[in-house]
């Protein structure tokens, strides 16, 4: 009777786990990530007269960037949202002022008509000026959804024409607003001075910057860009931390971006319940040239002043970013209702301008921040406190003889006491 | 008696013999996956965007030089992971100086115990292999110390000395990290109530809102999950130093008795 019951319960318990086993997968699924707006992607094309050159596997520029462009939107993912905007198309005058206005929209940034878009870079000639910047400044409007990820991708062939306005300032402004925007370039058959303000573009924004020889290497890359801008990615949150901690805004689990100029503090506050812990990390990036020995340093403390714990980060040398990070477990109160600690997050970069770079608008940070359970303590730096190797079985052997012996001796006098008595 | 006594010792020699057998076979080698058919072929250009990769799969991406490229990939308690990676130069260039970086999942940089981390490449030499071997990765630490815990890792790789003329040319990157199991000797007690994955609690927060359309800094997990982190070869040594404590036990206490009679005891008593 007994071994039926136990057989009936085992054959619940194997019913029971196979269930679970069946139902997790489909809950894992649920949890996936899937992209949530859909990306947005503004392709700028320079159309200026340098673009008739014929030096791209001999056929002019322009050709070769009109047979990229045709395959990237036979290629472009459906749920990319493609605009095309020109520079240089249309002003073929020697006036630098109008020449430098000469961008314009050629295929709104929208779910595309491939055909239509097609249509309309067929109908494109090399006219004019290279207005990088204004046509940077203007494609920056062209995204319409705000909460979507954007990325320019810029194709030129010359450096911008239109001095004093600095189109890797532009570019560095444009990051600045916070709007979650990437700008890639593209420099087809590039002097030094073009890949050094094209790479200056891509860098103050978090792009890439490629040379472009051939026209496969054209095709290849942007559709390698627009295929990035599919993956769904988490957008952070823009918050403004404070100069004091008493005035800093609280931050929940989340990711967000803010800027911090140079020698500049910011303060954030996180509420940590007892029994959790919080996990900060912070990347501050280089976003124009710095100095070459940098650092970041991330201090969590509190509302006293005093220090819990710090998270340094210190390099040299070309880098795009200088991260760090810290936790803070929150030992358990026995008092059911006791308060959230605040935790203030003190951060200070040491990134310092090289010379003639603005030192405004500040760096870019990211910063995460997640509050979860606290882990457990460990009372013994092993293990469960368990051993492990010869010396210890030597010395439990050793203990253990020594132990029988005493024991045996011990029962031998007892016995003989026991007889001469 | 002298039979039971002889047994018993070489009952214990046997033991000595069989523990570290037993002991050094229980942890499982990492899995190397041939799954190599949907190992990544792009890299990401950010923390946020890093490529995630699994242990064992050799990822490959296409970039310019000066790109800097992450991928990340997950590590568990009691592993030591090792990154490999291979750059493939263009055919013409001037001497570059590569480097990869590992950082873990609170974006700390590890450091390497060894391996060629930063290598200058030759003018028009045709690749560059770098490797970095972190230390072994523990399931619990102090917080003030900076040891790699269980979690995400991202892999960073790029170019940090170049010329202006080499910006933005071609270069092909593979990417491979496989660990080695160190076992219970890197075993230390506490764990870590969620494993150091960025994001984890905002994940958990969608979870349980049952919310889809969220994409996640990482969703990384190893093949066969987090390790509860309760199992290492501690408690075989343990076990078996008990076991042989205890015969050398009734080895001590068997010698003591000599032929079974105290010998000042008649042997008609």
């Amino acid at each position: 009777m007994i071994t039926r019951k136990r057989l009936a319960a085992g054959v619940c318990a194997l019913l029971a786990a196979l269930t679970a086993g069946i139902a997790f997968p489909v809950a894992a699924a649920a949890g996936e990530p899937t992209g949530g707006t859909a990306p947005q992607v503004d392709l700028v094309l320079d159309v200026s007269g340098s673009m008739r050159t014929a030096d791209i596997d001999g056929g002019t520029r322009m050709a070769a960037a009109k047979r990229a462009f045709n395959e990237v939107l036979d290629a472009t993912p459906e749920e990319v949202q493609l605009g095309i905007r020109t520079l240089g198309a249309n002003y073929p005058g020697d006036n630098q002022k109008t020449g430098c206005k000469d961008t314009a929209q050629l295929y709104p940034v929208s779910t595309l008509d491939r055909t239509e878009a097609k249509t309309q870079v067929a109908t494109l000639s090399p006219t004019g000026w290279t207005p990088i910047g204004p046509a940077l400044l203007k494609s920056a409007g062209d995204f319409t959804d705000s909460a979507s990820s954007k990325r320019i991708v810029l194709i030129s062939d010359g450096e911008d024409t239109c001095a004093p306005l600095d189109p890797c300032e532009v570019a560095r402004e444009i990051a600045a607003k916070g709007i979650g925007l990437t700008i890639d370039t593209l420099g087809l058959v590039p002097n030094t001075k073009m890949r050094q303000q094209l790479s200056c573009i891509a860098e103050a924004t978090g792009g890439t910057y490629t040379s472009v020889e051939h026209a496969d290497e054209l095709t290849d890359k942007v559709n390698q860009l627009v295929d990035r801008a599919a993956d769904p990615v988490v957008t952070p949150v823009a918050t403004e931390g404070a100069g004091t901690c008493a005035t800093a805004p609280t931050l929940k689990s989340g990711l967000y971006t803010d800027r911090e100029e140079f020698t500049q503090q910011r303060w954030y506050r996180v509420d940590v319940d007892p029994g959790q812990e919080l996990r900060a990390s912070v990347s501050v990036g280089a976003d124009r040239t710095v100095n070459p020995s940098y650092g970041v340093l991330l201090r969590a403390v509190t509302v006293h002043g005093r220090e819990i714990v710090r998270g340094e980060g210190a390099g040299n040398g070309r880098t795009d970013v200088i991260s760090t990070g810290l936790r803070y477990p929150k030992a358990d109160s026995d008092d059911e209702d006791a308060p959230a600690e605040t935790v203030c997050l003190q951060l200070t970069n040491s990134f310092s301008a090289a010379s003639g770079v603005k030192t405004t608008p500040g760096l870019p940070l990211e910063l995460t921040v997640d509050v979860v359970d606290a882990p457990s303590q460990a009372s013994d730096v092993a293990s469960f406190g368990l051993g492990r190797g010869w010396w210890l079985l030597g010395v439990l052997i050793l203990a253990g003889f020594v132990a029988g012996l005493l024991w045996g001796w011990l029962s031998r006098w007892r016995v003989a006491v026991w007889r001469t008595n | 008696m002298r039979i039971t006594s002889a047994l018993s010792v070489s009952l214990l020699l046997l033991g000595l013999a069989v523990a570290p057998a037993a002991a050094d076979s229980s942890p499982t080698p990492t899995d190397s996956a041939s799954a190599d058919g949907d190992a990544p072929t792009q890299a990401g250009t950010s923390f946020r965007t890093a490529t995630e990769v699994e242990q064992g799969q050799t990822a490959t991406a296409s970039g310019s030089t000066g790109d800097y490229l992450y991928w990340s990939f997950p590590a568990d308690a009691g592993q030591r992971p090792t990154v490999k990676a291979t750059v493939k130069l263009p055919e013409t260039h001037a001497a570059q100086t590569w480097q990869v970086d590992v950082y873990d999942g609170l974006r700390r940089r590890q450091s390497c115990q060894y391996g060629a981390q930063t290598r200058n490449a030759a003018a028009d030499s045709s690749s560059v292999e770098l490797a970095c071997t972190l230390r072994t990765v523990r399931a619990w630490s102090e917080t003030w110390a900076n040891d790699p815990l269980p979690g995400t890792y991202y892999v960073r790789l790029t170019a940090v000395g170049l010329t202006t003329a080499d910006l933005g040319l071609p270069v092909g990157t593979e990417v491979r990290v496989d660990s080695k199991d160190i076992g219970g000797s890197a075993a230390v007690d506490g764990s870590l109530a969620e494993p150091l994955v960025p994001g984890i609690a905002v994940k958990s927060e969608a979870d349980k809102d049952g919310s889809k359309d969220s994409a996640v800094l990482s969703a990384i997990e190893p093949e066969d999950g987090w390790s509860s982190g309760w199992w290492s070869d501690r408690w075989v040594w343990t076990a078996i130093g008990g076991v042989l404590a205890a015969l050398a036990g009734v080895g001590g206490y068997a010698l003591t008795r000599g032929s079974g009679r105290p010998h000042r005891v008649p042997p008609s008593a």
